[in-house]
């Protein structure tokens, strides 16, 4: 038991102190799941809302596909792009194994699809909403996009923090295709399954500490943004 | 601003237009003429085809058969351009109410310089001025259904159909609404509108389309129509007598 608080002791001791080998690794788990999310916002919103307000044979069918990928295994999705991007793979010559590129790669993958599935429960909502209107005054299904995506911004940011903390706490994936090289791609959840292994609690029990502290602040504003969104009559279904 | 051209109002016909869903007709008009400067009540019971009738009009359901005409021509882009629709319960886009009449006066090429003024005209013109940073959300039902109005005549539209806008609305709020439709039929705006309130029918309209059972029933004005019915679901309807 005193070696706990001992661990607990040398764990605050770390945060507080601002060692920076911890606060280094804090800042690439940020940086890498940032970026991760814009990219997969990019691709995720615009597909989303097409798919709400798009009419084609097998809509049915993709949004499904969208959903049941929103489940998919990490360690699949890891295995996946280490294989596309391994010497051997389809983008081998890119190099980008084991770089932190390769793990926003393998977020990207994760969370587009949460994005994309959100974004389109969102819209498809707003849409049956406005579909009417808009049409009235004029505003074609296409030119609707913009419109649908600008009204539903409030619930679409609680998308983007979903993704987010599906991106923060990965491990799996991450450690397939960033390989968990110290100062290159150590990232927090990486950390703590190797540091953990090693017996160096310290280090592991301030990452957790430090992660646990962004999925709550994360699911706070998700919590608060929700109910905006609740309050101006839209919310996820 | 249009000009008073009521005597020059253009023609809405319906000709043949039926609309089936699961072998049943729910609406089925061989013909109807809105030549005259309305306003236009369209009157009847619940499910007798009112609603429909008036998206059809606009253009927003194809009918299954028959065509819906302006001046004899097939209604096509251009006309529904000229025409504005105000929905039961208002469809409000989630953004300040200056910025849903902006919405629209942008979408009209307006620069930003006239939008503003124009907008300022517009609250004024609904009583709501003071309140265009006001989330439209926020708005209360008579004064969302006033923004949803003032949006459709941001349109200067030719023609200005409204699905019972008043139904869920108090009596003084009604009023408001009912004065605003009174300016905008005076200024030119040929009004056609659905209703289940027969003294809003004699308040408001100078000829009546009564329906049942998704055909148009009688036509002509609103007097006639109101004083001495010739069909006998006009005159069970306007007795007060359960239409269904």
């Amino acid at each position: 038991m005193q070696g706990f608080a001992s661990e607990f002791n040398s764990a605050l001791s770390l945060i507080l102190q601002g060692d920076p080998e911890l606060w280094a690794i804090v800042l690439l788990s940020l940086k890498v799941s940032i970026f991760a999310v814009l990219i997969s916002a990019l691709i995720g919103m615009p597909v989303g809302a097409a798919l709400a307000v798009a009419r084609f044979p097998g809509r049915r069918a993709v949004i499904v596909l969208m959903n049941a990928l929103m489940g998919f295994p990490p360690v699949v999705v890891g295995l996946l792009v280490y294989l596309m991007l391994s010497r051997s793979g389809p983008l081998g010559v890119l190099e980008l194994l084991y770089t932190p590129t390769a793990m926003i790669i393998a977020q990207v993958v994760l969370v587009t699809p949460i994005i994309a599935a959100l974004t389109r429960q969102v819209v498809e909502m707003l849409a049956e909403e406005y579909s009417e209107q808009l049409r009235s005054l004029g505003v074609s299904r296409l030119a609707s996009v913009p419109v649908l995506l600008r009204d539903a911004r409030l619930a679409l940011v609680t998308a983007l923090l979903a993704g987010f903390g599906r991106a923060i706490a990965e491990v799996g994936a991450v450690i397939i295709v960033g390989g968990n090289i110290n100062h290159v791609t150590r990232v927090m959840t990486t950390t703590i399954a190797l540091e953990t292994s090693k017996g160096n609690l310290a280090l592991a029990l301030a990452l957790g500490a430090i992660l646990i502290g962004i999925a709550v602040a994360v699911n706070a504003m998700v919590s608060t943004l929700s109910l905006r969104a609740e309050q101006e009559g839209l919310r996820h279904a | 601003m249009r000009d008073l051209v009521h005597e020059m109002a253009s023609c809405l016909s319906v000709d043949g237009v039926r609309i089936t869903r699961k072998g049943k007709a729910l609406l089925d008009v061989q013909q109807l003429s809105l030549d005259g400067p309305g306003p236009t009540l369209i009157l009847g019971p619940n499910g007798s085809g009112k609603s429909l009738l008036l998206r059809c009009l606009h253009g927003l359901i194809m009918p299954d058969r028959g065509q819906v005409r302006q001046d004899g021509v097939v209604l096509n882009a251009e006309h529904k351009a000229r025409q504005a629709m105000v929905f039961q319960q208002p469809v409000l886009l989630r953004r300040s109410v200056a910025a849903n009449l902006d919405f629209v006066l942008k979408r009209q090429g307006l620069p930003r310089s006239s939008r503003k003024a124009r907008i300022e005209e517009l609250l004024a013109e609904g009583g709501l001025d003071g309140k265009a940073r006001q989330s439209a959300r926020s708005l209360s039902g008579g004064e969302a259904q006033r923004l949803a109005i003032l949006r459709a005549l941001a349109l200067d539209p030719e023609t200005l159909f409204l699905d019972e806008p008043t139904s869920a609305l108090d009596p003084s709020a009604t009023q408001m609404i009912e004065r605003m439709i009174l300016r905008a039929s005076t200024r030119g705006v040929r009004i056609v509108m659905v209703t289940h309130d027969i003294g809003q029918a004699r308040r408001l309209a100078a000829d009546i389309v009564m329906m049942q059972g998704g055909h148009v029933v009688e036509h002509g004005a609103a007097k006639q129509i109101l004083d001495a019915p010739e069909s006998d679901a006009s005159r069970r309807y306007l007795a007060g007598g359960l239409v269904t």
